[in-house]
């Protein structure tokens, strides 16, 4: 038996448990491999936000849920940091329906860091099903969209809201977005429509679909999945979760590059072999 | 070691190690929890869908005397009709409505969003004064969508010059799908990593995140 023949045999549980040692040791022991490098993508989310006039208010939308805590949670609770450490008002939603307890935490915990207050500094307006129809009906009225907040207070009542009324009133939308709706949907229905400025932060496994977006300009900048997350971690200057557990995706991701070269060099040596 | 005291976050640890036991092989466990998960996925649902959309659109509004949504009403109980072979048309009305409103939509979202501005968006030039990076990834990009373009055009044979040009958008697809695939293989690992995270921090209390 030859060693390529000998490779096309291993038993793939070696491989899942590689895997799960590459990404257990180095969360376990805290080890630090490789400092992250910001690329244009996040900078330009990060300089988007930074050029909003400290005093306005930003539509921070959540469209995830707990199925992509991981990769979603981090790029949010940075994008909240950053939002409310510049005196920026936050007024928050989410279009999917497990997200509104995600965003409550997001904001009360970036809250907390910066002496906000809830309905003085951000708001949660929660959930609205409907999807596209959702964001075409706020671009009329948002009140009349969410007449109360998470917490049923009306929104008439809550301070940050004061003034706001549809899209007009926002400088830029920050959307965090794990699939439909999301991105796209508010690239469609809302950036090309009324022609606010908008960042993404997304997950990996959809960031390739959203790069056109970016190289048109429909998007200022853009986060992809766990990585994106850091990059962004680090620009924010608190380097969190997604920081973290980047030496492990990094140790995983050489590891299933080594497993698809040698596959590869298994199947063409075996293949050689037969023909001889 | 600062065991989680808290019987929800066992239950989750638990449930996790159970599912991600299925990667030694299937077993009781896993089957275990695998309906476990769909069965309070579907209820989970059915909750959230009721006080998330029915109770705050319909029920709510109703109860305050908004009468007009009554139509609606009626209309989505027509879905039901569904299961009486002889009252099933009923069911077409909201269908059609639902079909009408929501490509409308879309379609206009996408014609602004997808195809105007992403044309805009490729008419590069090619040469950016001082910046010899930009000019090549203008390049690649016009010749990429083009090749491309070409690769899907169907009406004419892939012979020759056409060949060669949609042989050329083969490699710019097969460029993409491969940095799609990077993508996803980082999305399973970040959701590993963020399990792992769970496991160590709030269950098993060995490190903080």
């Amino acid at each position: 038996m030859s060693a390529f023949s000998g490779l096309r045999r291993l038993d793939r549980r070696w491989i899942f448990l590689a895997v799960a040692l590459l990404v257990v040791v180095p969360l376990a022991l805290g080890v630090h491999i490789a400092p992250v490098a910001p690329t244009a993508r996040a900078r330009g989310f990060y300089d988007a936000i930074e050029r909003v006039p400290a005093g306005s208010t930003v539509l921070l939308s959540g469209d995830y849920d707990p199925g992509t805590i991981a990769e979603n949670y981090p790029m949010h609770l940075a994008a909240a940091r950053q939002l409310m450490r510049r005196n920026i008002k936050i007024v928050g939603l989410a279009l999917y329906p497990g997200g509104p307890p995600l965003t409550d935490q997001v904001l009360s915990i970036a809250g907390a860091e910066y002496g906000k207050k809830e309905g003085i500094d951000y708001v949660n307006l929660g959930y609205k099903a409907g999807n596209e129809l959702v964001m075409s009906q706020m671009g009329s009225s948002i009140p009349r969209t969410f007449p109360v907040d998470r917490r049923g207070v009306p929104v008439s009542q809550i301070p940050v809201m004061r003034g706001i009324q549809n899209y007009a009133n926002f400088p830029l939308l920050v959307n965090i977005s794990a699939g439909y709706p999301g991105t796209k949907e508010w690239v469609q229905q809302v950036v090309s429509r009324y022609h606010l400025p908008m960042v993404a932060g997304v997950t990996a496994v959809s960031a390739p679909e959203y790069y056109p977006y970016l190289q048109a300009g429909q998007l200022k900048g853009l986060l992809g999945g766990m990585a994106g997350g850091a990059e962004y971690e680090v620009l924010v200057g608190k380097p969190a979760l997604a920081t973290r557990g980047m030496d492990a995706q990094s140790l995983a991701h050489i590891f299933i590059a080594l497993m698809i070269i040698l596959g590869n060099l298994a199947f063409l040596g075996e293949d050689k072999e037969r023909r001889r | 070691m600062h065991l989680s005291p808290l019987p929800g976050v066992w239950i989750a640890a638990l449930l996790t190690l159970g599912i991600y036991s299925f990667l030694y092989r299937d077993n009781p466990a896993y089957k275990f929890c695998e309906h476990l998960f769909v069965g309070i996925s579907a209820g989970y649902w059915v909750v959230l869908t009721y006080f998330g959309t029915i109770k705050p659109n319909l029920v709510d509004p109703l109860a305050g005397g908004r009468l007009l949504l009554v139509i609606p009403l009626i209309l989505s109980l027509f879905l039901f009709s569904r299961f009486f072979p002889k009252g099933d048309w009923l069911s077409r009305w909201p269908i059609a409505m639902v079909l009408g409103v929501y490509p409308a939509l879309r379609i206009t979202g996408f014609a602004r969003g997808d195809l105007v501005q992403q044309v805009n968006g490729s008419i590069l030039p090619f040469w950016v004064a001082g910046n010899p990076v930009a000019s090549i990834n203008n390049i690649l990009l016009v010749v990429g969508l083009l090749a491309t373009l070409v690769f899907f055009f169907f009406s004419t044979e892939h012979k020759g010059t056409i060949g060669g040009i949609a042989k050329v958008g083969i490699y710019f697809l097969m460029v993409s799908f491969g940095a799609s695939y990077g993508y996803t293989v980082m999305a399973r690992v970040s959701l590993l990593i963020g399990r792992v995270m769970f496991l160590l921090d709030n269950w098993l209390g060995v490190v903080r995140f």
